[in-house]
């Protein structure tokens, strides 16, 4: 994690309280004033979340239009990835009019903060330097009137986003010991370039493989082949994106280095002949298990990253496809219509011993495995003439359903820590990318340029 | 990790030439690899079709004869298609494409008929090479379907490796649900689109 964030450059200004944001020690931050009374963590009234307010960020010496904006959009975004998460009551920010901005930390209105009810008040200052922007942040104790977080960061102005992304991973660490995700990508595969194949089969649309920030924003693509390029996975280190492509006129896996300007590899080493698609990284990123046609029929097999050390899975004249690993990678579990219609199934990862048997729908498909600590195997379901998102615990047995029959709700796929779903639904018209909670909650549309499917979230 | 907005640079050297498989250049290689017992020809639909006629002579109109009963009799070459473009020759294709029942790779009586038929036009042309690809209906998930239209391609193809047609003559793709022939919703539609899709590729 801390390198990741290495282009955050601290700066120990104020004696006072900066905590860097490349330490990952659970120290508190420090205060120099009554440490040892200092309550860390806000909570709100008992059995409810606390209530945080974030106002834009303050530009501390001048009034530049971009800086201004910039601050609007740190508070804007911050809000949002906090509210995401729903560990706190986000008060709406149009309510935040009438409340006197704060000139400094010394200044903060905490009265007028808590006629608004509040318990928490997240309060950031803007510095612009040149290309580079420096924000100081604190977190409030409004009943209180004392820091409860304050960190400072330093970085390019360019992204905005990527500060308030940061300040919410950060602050739901210390306040609530949760991994937050704001920092995290989603990739997805998408139509909305309109390109045509070449050749015979010019007619035909292609897909390219996109991906985003976690919210959806920052949407770029990654392949430019012309051709059908489907079901992108991102690898343990966000690094590289597993995916099948027909670049060369039949399926196979692919892995793009995106941050690198290197060749993708193709390591099952399709040909003409030998098929592989659907590929699926091992959790701790050393294997891929995929399926092929290599021997006569679509099987499961695994192989190392580099494409050696092949292994069958799965041995079945039916159709065995759309592998997913275990949090422990010591288990597979995927689709198999070896019962005469398509259904999940798990068999642990040497092949060994027979597949059981999970789901009794009439079609299942796509299942993805929760990480840890949840233990949850999220598919595509038929439910009437569509598909739901149904959830299956694997400890209990028990099924629940995510979605209820809005279009047709298929490809799930976890967030890191768990506590959400992306998934694509045709509710509105065209296949799209939304996000929903575990429990159904907090759908959210991410994308609406052309048809978009089969999302992925990095680790 | 993932997080390196400034750096990302969208890498585009996988950018790559587009090689169509479509296009691809058959004269070449690969022995039939093992398979899957073909279903057995069903002989009584093969007795029943009658031997190939000869082609006949070329008539400078070709006109086409009207259409008959069967596939077979559809696909009675009145004109020289070895005189015919891929292009030309794809775009009226004289290999009739096989459908399925939902999520079936069976191939049924019908499907048997149209790939004998297909088999007799593969024999009077024996330097073709062919693609066959494999589609589905939009009903099932993409995933899923992109085996299911695998199998429906293998099937296909094994069917006619088993009425002796070469097997390095016959590759196969799946596509999945991704190209609908219909792009309607209705069983119509959906009964069109799962198919097995002759495409030539060499001539």
């Amino acid at each position: 994690m801390t390198k990741t964030r290495c282009f955050l450059l601290l700066a120990g200004w104020a004696a006072s309280v900066v905590l860097t944001a490349q330490s990952t020690s659970q120290t508190p931050p420090a205060k120099p004033q009554q440490p040892s009374e200092l309550e860390l963590t806000i909570s709100g009234e008992p059995g409810t979340p606390p209530h945080f307010a974030v106002p834009d960020f303050i530009v501390a010496d001048g009034n530049d239009a971009e800086t201004v904006a910039l601050g609007q959009t740190i508070g804007e975004v911050l809000w949002d990835d906090l509210a995401f998460e729903r560990e706190f009551d986000l008060i709406p920010r149009d309510t935040y009019s009438t409340i006197p901005v704060a000139r400094s930390f010394a200044e903060v209105p905490f009265e007028r903060w808590r006629e608004l009810g509040a318990d928490g008040v997240v309060i950031g200052f803007v510095r612009r330097n040149g290309d580079t922007v420096t924000i100081q942040v604190r977190l409030f104790n409004v009943r209180r009137g004392q820091s409860a977080f304050a960190r400072e960061y330093s970085g390019p102005r360019s992204n905005p986003r990527f500060f308030a992304h940061t300040i919410a991973d950060e602050l739901h660490e210390q306040q609530r010991g949760l991994r937050g995700v704001a920092r995290t990508k989603l990739t997805f595969s998408s139509d909305r370039d309109g390109e045509r194949m070449a050749g015979p089969t010019r007619q035909r649309e292609v897909k390219e493989i996109y991906v985003s920030d976690y919210d959806g924003a920052n949407q770029r693509r990654v392949t430019v082949t012309r051709s059908l390029n489907i079901f992108p996975v991102w690898s343990a280190d966000g690094r590289a994106i597993a995916y099948t492509s027909y670049r060369r006129g039949f399926p196979d896996l692919y892995v793009s280095n995106i941050y690198q300007g290197t060749p993708p590899e193709a390591p099952a080493r399709g040909t003409e002949r030998v098929h592989n698609w659907l590929g699926a990284w091992s959790p701790d990123g050393s294997r891929i298990a995929f399926t092929s046609n290599r021997d006569g029929n679509p099987e499961l097999y695994v192989m190392n990253r580099d494409g050696g050390g092949v292994r069958r899975l799965t041995n079945h004249p039916s159709i065995d496809t759309t592998p997913t690993w275990s949090p422990g990678g010591n288990e597979v579990a995927f689709t198999s219509d070896r019962s005469g219609s398509p259904q999940i199934y798990v068999v642990s990862a040497d092949g060994l011993g027979s597949p059981r048997r999970i789901t009794s729908e009439s079609y299942a498909d796509r299942p993805t495995w929760s990480p840890a600590p949840y233990n949850e195997i999220a598919y595509a379901g038929r439910t009437g003439r569509y598909f739901d998102i149904k959830i299956y615990e694997v400890a209990s047995g028990i099924t629940r359903q995510v979605t209820f029959g809005e279009g047709s709700n298929e490809s799930p796929a976890f967030a890191p820590h768990g506590r959400h779903l992306a998934f694509t639904s045709t509710r509105r018209g065209r296949s799209q990318v939304f996000v929903v909670g575990r429990d159904g909650r907090g759908l959210k549309q991410l994308t609406t340029a052309g048809a978009n499917f089969t999302p992925n979230w990095s680790r | 990790m993932t997080s390196r907005p400034v750096r990302i640079k969208i890498a585009l050297a996988c950018a790559l030439t587009v090689l169509l498989a479509m296009t691809a250049n058959g004269c070449t290689k690969k022995p039939p690899v093992a398979r899957p017992t073909p279903p057995p020809p069903d002989t009584s639909i093969i007795t029943d079709v009658p031997p190939p006629p000869p082609p006949p002579p070329v008539s400078p109109g070709g006109e086409r004869q009207p259409g008959g009963e069967t596939a077979a009799d559809r696909l009675t070459p009145d004109v020289d298609l070895g005189s015919r473009s891929l292009d030309e020759l794809n775009r009226d294709s004289p290999l009739q494409p096989v459908f399925f029942g939902f999520d079936s790779s069976e191939v049924s009586p019908s499907g048997q008929t149209t790939l004998t038929a297909n088999a007799d036009v593969l024999r009077r042309y024996p330097s073709w090479v062919v693609t066959i690809e494999g589609h589905c209906d939009e009903r099932g998930t993409a995933e899923y379907n992109l085996a299911l239209g695998e199998r429906r391609a293998l099937a296909a193809r094994a069917y006619l490796v088993s009425l002796g047609i070469a097997g390095d003559r016959l590759r196969t793709v799946s596509y999945g649900k991704e190209f609908p022939f219909d792009p309607g919703h209705t069983e119509d539609a959906y009964g069109k689109n799962r198919r097995a899709h002759f495409v030539i590729t060499a001539r």
